[in-house]
């Protein structure tokens, strides 16, 4: 099980690499949400799936240039986005924690129907945006140009963020926000569009991991977020949910081990996804609060 | 500046504030002090809007309050330091200070060096986290922070609580050194003592209603005031 050439272990590198930067992509959105309101946003994967049909009815549909449709798909998810947390988990603000939990579950489901509604059942592939799925040879390592531009657009898209929750104004806004409302508000700062802007920045992240995440898997389904979804949300657990340096680690690390253990282990990969589980529980056991999670006691 | 007037709060079908009327002058250091539970932090609550009044009115520079959300009216220049300081930890002591600016877009660098004039030892830790900062400390931050808004009127829930003696003299006399540069002030306190001497005016509430006003110096020779409020003996 160790005889292996280098080619080919860049290649299963190059691979989990690329799923890695799509997990990233959309881990973020749920460490972001969880991190300002403590709740799992499980709506998020059905956001991913939006985005998904977005995407097909842009490009397939209305044959808009490719640059085009890619403005309108994130334009489209991130208003998904804050208007999914206007209707379904501002009035809950007072509300236990529970409840909110609950309504995100209940978008979750009401999104996943209404695509079955909508679009009906019947998978539909993903177009292909520009020369994504072009192979292209580096040395003896073959990739599609996708497995470039995803690690490229990863490091842009986290660049950015970071610059905007570290160094502007709306990023200390949401860095206070995320510790405690009331004391934000006291300083003047408007708590519920600050979560707006969390959600809408979380959701055209996804928007642009789901777009990526079509030119590998190009096939649109209602529940096709699922997977990716729980996928995501395991990563931005490993990493300690509600850091994004965390969440970015997590998926990567989540990418690679998948991709090495199907390759190493193929008599194995029908278990890939339970795989992702184990690590999962093995960190809920031994370390709960992630690899980056906050350990910060308060001074009372 | 400042006209409450027969204000009512409800927390969860219990009244805590039961129709107080009283007004804050420009310039003035204004204090209401009472027992636990007499309805202190709620007035002020209510004042900056984080708690709603059930009915009753705040006119702050002839514009009704009540029904702004916090934001509009911190934007007006009322700040509120809350009880237990409320610092945000992982933020530095500098961010926590930009932060308190957070409704201002001019310059900031003249009220930092102000707030570091007033308090030095924030000065010296601008770059720790505020979290690791001494309970006295993170009260000086917390007043410094809420400068930064450059507030017309500062209201101050306890500032105090928690602090040893000689740490609460400075606060105190921080208190009044803000307010002769022209700060109103409307605090509140337990040890009613030092709020008393450097307040004009006092108001003394019990569950939820004034019960006495007057200045600071009458109040702290009311035989009452000191029975209750100052462990002497009538």
């Amino acid at each position: 099980m160790f005889t292996f050439t280098l080619p080919e272990l860049l290649q299963q590198l190059a691979n989990g690499l690329t799923i890695g930067c799509l997990y990233a992509l959309v881990a973020i959105g749920y460490t972001m949400v969880y991190g300002i309101l403590r709740l799992i946003n499980f709506a998020h994967c059905d956001i991913f799936m939006m985005s998904m049909y977005f995407c097909y009815y842009f490009i397939t549909v209305f044959s808009l240039p490719w640059p085009v449709a890619l403005v309108l798909v994130v334009a489209a998810t991130a208003l998904l986005g804050v208007v999914i947390e206007k209707a379904a988990y501002r009035p809950l603000r007072e509300a236990p924690r529970i409840s909110l939990l609950i309504s995100a579950i209940g978008v979750s489901y009401l999104l996943e129907n209404l695509a079955t509604v909508l679009f009906s059942g019947v998978p539909r592939s993903f177009p292909a945006v520009g020369n994504m799925q072009e192979m292209v040879e580096i040395g003896e390592v073959r990739v599609a140009r996708l497995a470039i531009y995803a690690p490229i657009m990863m490091v842009v898209l986290l660049v950015a963020l970071l610059y905007l929750i570290n160094k502007t104004k709306t990023g200390m806004a949401m860095r206070a926000a995320s510790k405690d409302f009331e004391t934000a508000r006291l300083m003047g700062i408007n708590v519920n569009k600050t979560i707006s802007v969390t959600f809408l920045v979380g959701s055209a992240l996804a928007a642009v991991g789901a777009v990526i995440w079509g030119q590998k898997y190009p096939q649109i389904q209602p529940y096709v977020g699922v997977m990716p979804g729980l996928k995501c949300f395991i990563a931005a657990v490993i990493g300690g949910i509600g850091n994004i340096k965390g969440a970015v680690v997590g998926a990567l690390m989540l990418g690679v081990l998948e991709i090495l253990l199907v390759w190493r282990f193929s008599a194995l990969s029908g278990y890939k996804d339970a795989f992702a589980f184990i690590i999962l529980i093995a960190i809920l056991i031994f370390k709960p609060t992630g690899l980056f999670g906050e350990t910060f006691v308060d001074k009372v | 500046m400042l006209k409450i007037e027969n204000l009512k709060v409800s927390y969860g079908g219990i009244e805590a504030v039961k129709g107080i009327s009283f007004s804050v002058e420009q310039g003035q250091i204004v204090t209401l002090i009472g027992a636990n539970g007499a309805g202190k932090s709620t007035t002020l609550r209510t004042v900056v809007g984080l708690v709603k009044a059930a009915s009753g009115s705040i006119v702050y520079e002839g514009e009704e309050l009540t029904g702004l959300p916090t934001d509009q009216i911190v934007r007006r220049g009322i700040t509120l330091v809350p009880e237990g300081r409320r610092v945000f930890p992982d933020l530095t002591v500098l961010e926590n200070l930009k932060i308190g600016a957070y409704t201002r877009k001019d310059d900031l660098s003249q009220d930092i060096e102000w707030v570091y004039s007033l308090f030095p030892r924030l000065k010296e830790r601008h770059w720790q986290p505020a979290g690791t900062l001494s309970g006295g400390e993170q009260q000086m931050l917390a007043v410094g922070r809420a400068l930064m808004s450059r507030p017309k009127l500062l209201m101050m829930d306890e500032p105090s609580l928690g602090l040893a003696p000689l740490i609460v003299q400075d606060i105190f006399s921080i208190i009044r050194e803000i307010n002769r540069q022209g700060v109103t002030i409307l605090l509140i306190e337990q040890n009613a003592n030092m709020a008393l001497r450097i307040a004009e005016v006092g108001h003394v509430l019990e569950t939820g209603r004034i019960t006495l006003s007057g200045s600071g110096a009458e109040l702290l020779s009311n035989d009452a005031v000191r029975a209750a409020y100052l462990g002497k003996s009538k």
